[in-house]
């Protein structure tokens, strides 16, 4: 049986990361926005696991595993942060919220 | 043998005694005050004839040493805080502490209305502390300790009432010109260290007997420590150039100018001389300035005393020229006299300082002689030992003055270095004392009242203060005895007693080519001329004002420029303030304020603050509030790292 060798997956897991990079700079929807950095931490994700396989070693799927834990907790509370955008500023424009500057 | 195996317990004593005085003194009555101070300094002079009888007990014929601990120890450079107690030490011990006692119990009449009285005893106290080490000290370290230490008193006292700004600032005038010639003792010391590879006397002392004063490089290196440490002597006993101070110190309350300018600090100096007299007596270009610096400013000031119509100024003078005759004295190889006359100097001047505070108390403050006259019959107990110490300085026989002076003129004139010169000079400054005590006399005991005898209630003073006075008349009259030579009936005891002290330096002295019998004839001849001299200046001032009093009037004014350049002190304070004070008030103010400080100091640091707030001030606007800006310069971030990174890694390879 042949393997896919791991340059594939690192190639896919730059590519998605790529696409979150770009996503994330140019999207203005916060929700868009978080969807991006869900896809580079997925991207991460590829890369760990692919690495994990090809050397043989458990250390990098429980680096997954981590970065699986904290997006779920990053998402609840994000999540709850866009709610509360969405109620007192009736807008998901990232461009209309730079309040918090010098 | 308790004393002389704890030589601290004297110093101890006066310390406890400020220490105490200032850290309580303040909320307690004057009597418990008074009780410390006077019972301190009691005690400390009780403990000091109790040193001496031990001493004499045992009879060492080295000096007794403590040595307590090691203080500074930095590769061969070693300095033990020790003490010692050899016979001079013992001179100016009994000196020291007996006529700090009587002054102590002066103090509290003369002290008894002012403010500050606590801090006056503490100041007080600390100064016989310090002065005692000064003269107990067994190396140079420890001495200029000492040293150091009087000043720091002498400048609080002098400050004492230092709301008055003319007193604040004589303070301050005392402890910057004294300085001047500290710097040169501080170079002294770090010049005999390196040539004898120790501060200790004993060690130094022993290393200079190898050198032979013929030797050109010992001879080099010992004529500049001398001249460094005497430059020292010359700002700590106001000699010319750095007498100005001590005038200017009669700002402070009187009896401190009786102990502190006239008996005990300002002989420091002498004191110093005297310790280092196997250095001395190696270096006769030294000792030849020494005693043309002493007779020098004998004469001189005794000119400007001459004038001065303040009677704690003429005091003063009379101080600075009376400093000189003790320099001449070891200038010229008489250390014995210039010690002797240190201690009935001790005894005289600083009695005429008491009476003369008498005098001021009994006046209600008036320090002018102008504004006296006739006090003789009001308050006669002042009167007489004012007129017993005047008598004593201006050098009668049988009185402590006269023994001294005529021994230091007699050394002048035909002693190992001889210098017939000096001999005239301090001869001259000799009629000139006897004439302005007089004159002192007679402007504030004789004539008629110059004061307004509605307003001023001349009083005696309290028994505290004339107390003092009565015991300081006794030994102004009969100390001289203590060093009576043989062919006036006494027993030569002082000279003897010090013998060891000056053996070195007079074993290097020429020996004199006269018989004992001539030597006998001519200093009896000396006696007579300077007792003449004496008598003559008294005429002059009884001539002057008993006799007709018109006269000094009509003589300033057929000689008004020698007058009024006498009148302004030679004009001396002008000189040094155009030509030092000024110049380098002005580049402190022109360059080092207005320049280095506000410019270079300020403008670093300013500068510092000003550029931190500019970058500030730009790097801020990174901080934009935008998600996606933020977002970029991580990626930018990113990006640049793992750029360099790799390349790293490259290199590596």
């Amino acid at each position: 049986m042949s393997t896919v060798p791991i340059s594939y997956y690192l190639a896919l897991s730059g590519i998605l990361f790529g696409l979150g990079v770009v996503a994330f700079v140019f999207k203005r929807n916060i929700i868009t926005i978080f969807m991006s950095i869900e896809l580079m931490l997925n991207a991460v994700n590829l890369a760990f696991v692919a690495f994990a396989r090809a050397l043989g070693q458990l250390d990098g799927l429980v680096f997954v595993f981590f970065v699986i834990v904290v997006a779920a907790a990053e998402v609840a509370v994000g999540l709850a942060i866009v709610i509360m955008l969405a109620q007192n500023r009736e807008s998901l424009n990232v461009e209309r919220m730079n309040l918090l500057k010098f | 043998m308790l004393l002389l195996n704890h030589l601290w317990i004297i110093l101890a004593l006066p310390l406890a005694g400020a220490a105490i005085n200032g850290l309580c003194g303040k909320r307690w009555p004057k009597s418990a005050v008074n009780g410390v101070a006077i019972g301190s300094v009691s005690l400390a002079f009780l403990a000091v004839a109790e040193l001496v009888r031990e001493y004499r007990a045992l009879a060492p014929d080295h000096a007794v040493i403590g040595d307590y601990f090691t203080w500074i120890l930095a590769g061969p450079f070693r300095v033990d805080f020790a003490l010692q107690v050899d016979q001079l030490t013992i001179v100016m011990l009994l000196t020291v502490s007996f006529v700090g006692m009587l002054i102590h119990i002066y103090s509290t009449g003369y002290m008894a209305h002012e403010g500050g009285y606590y801090r006056f005893f503490c100041y007080l106290n600390l100064f016989m502390f310090f002065m005692l080490t000064l003269v107990m000290a067994a190396n140079l370290v420890v001495m200029f300790v000492g040293w150091e230490g009087v000043g720091l008193c002498s400048y609080l006292l002098i400050g004492f009432w230092f709301l008055k700004k003319s007193a604040a600032d004589a303070g301050k005038k005392a402890f910057i010109v004294t300085r001047i010639g500290d710097l040169g003792f501080t170079v002294g010391i770090l010049l005999a260290f390196w040539t004898f590879r120790s501060v200790a006397f004993g060690a130094m002392f022993g290393a200079a007997t190898g050198m032979q004063p013929d030797t050109m490089g010992h001879a080099g290196a010992l004529t500049a420590i001398c001249l460094l440490l005497f430059a020292g002597a010359i700002g700590k006993s106001a000699q010319l150039p750095l007498y100005v101070w001590l005038p200017d110190a009669m700002e402070g309350p009187t009896p401190v100018s009786a102990l502190i300018h006239a008996a005990t600090m300002v002989t420091a100096g002498v004191y110093m001389v005297a310790r280092m007299n196997p250095l001395f007596s190696r270096a006769p270009a030294a000792m030849l300035v020494v005693a043309i610096v002493g007779a020098a400013t004998a004469l001189y000031s005794a000119t400007i005393g001459l004038m001065q119509t303040d009677i704690k100024k003429v005091l003063a003078y009379s101080t600075v020229s009376q400093l000189g005759y003790m320099f001449l004295a070891c200038g010229v190889g008489a250390y014995t006299a210039g010690v002797f006359h240190l201690m009935t100097h001790a005894f005289f001047k600083g009695l005429l300082f008491l009476a003369a505070g008498s005098v001021i108390h009994a006046m209600g403050g008036e320090q002018d002689m102008r504004k006296m006259g006739g006090l003789r019959k009001k308050i006669p107990v002042t009167y007489w030992t004012m007129l017993v110490a005047t008598i004593a300085i201006a050098g009668f026989p049988p009185f402590a003055g006269f023994f001294s002076k005529d021994e230091i003129l007699a050394s002048a004139y035909s002693g190992p270095y001889a210098n017939r010169i000096l001999w005239a000079v301090g001869l001259a400054a000799a009629a000139l004392t006897s004439f302005y005590m007089f004159r002192l006399i007679f402007l504030t005991f004789f004539g008629k009242p110059r004061y307004d005898e509605h307003k001023v209630h001349v009083h005696e003073s309290p028994k505290s203060m004339l107390v003092p006075c009565a015991i300081l008349a006794i030994l102004s009259t009969v100390g001289g005895w203590f060093a009576a030579p043989k062919f006036w009936g006494g027993a030569d005891y002082f000279k003897n007693f010090l013998d060891p002290v000056f053996a070195s330096a007079a074993s290097l002295a020429p020996a004199s080519t006269l018989s004992e019998e001539a030597a006998h004839t001519l200093e009896l001849q000396l006696s007579a001329v300077a007792v003449l001299v004496a008598l003559a200046g008294f005429l002059v001032a009884w001539w002057f004002y008993i006799r007709k009093p018109e006269a000094p009037k009509r003589l300033a004014q057929s000689l008004h420029g020698l007058y009024t350049l006498i009148l302004n002190k030679y004009y001396v304070d002008e000189i040094y303030a155009a030509l030092i004070v000024r110049p380098l008030l002005w580049i402190s103010t022109n360059v080092l304020w207005h320049v280095v400080d506000e410019r270079v100091i300020d403008g670093a640091v300013n500068g510092a603050a000003d550029s931190a707030r500019g970058w500030g001030g730009q790097l801020r606007r990174l901080q934009s509030g935008n998600e996606r800006s933020y977002a970029s310069w991580v990626i930018i971030g990113a990006v640049g790292f793992t750029v360099l990174l790799l390349g790293l890694l490259r290199m590596g390879h």
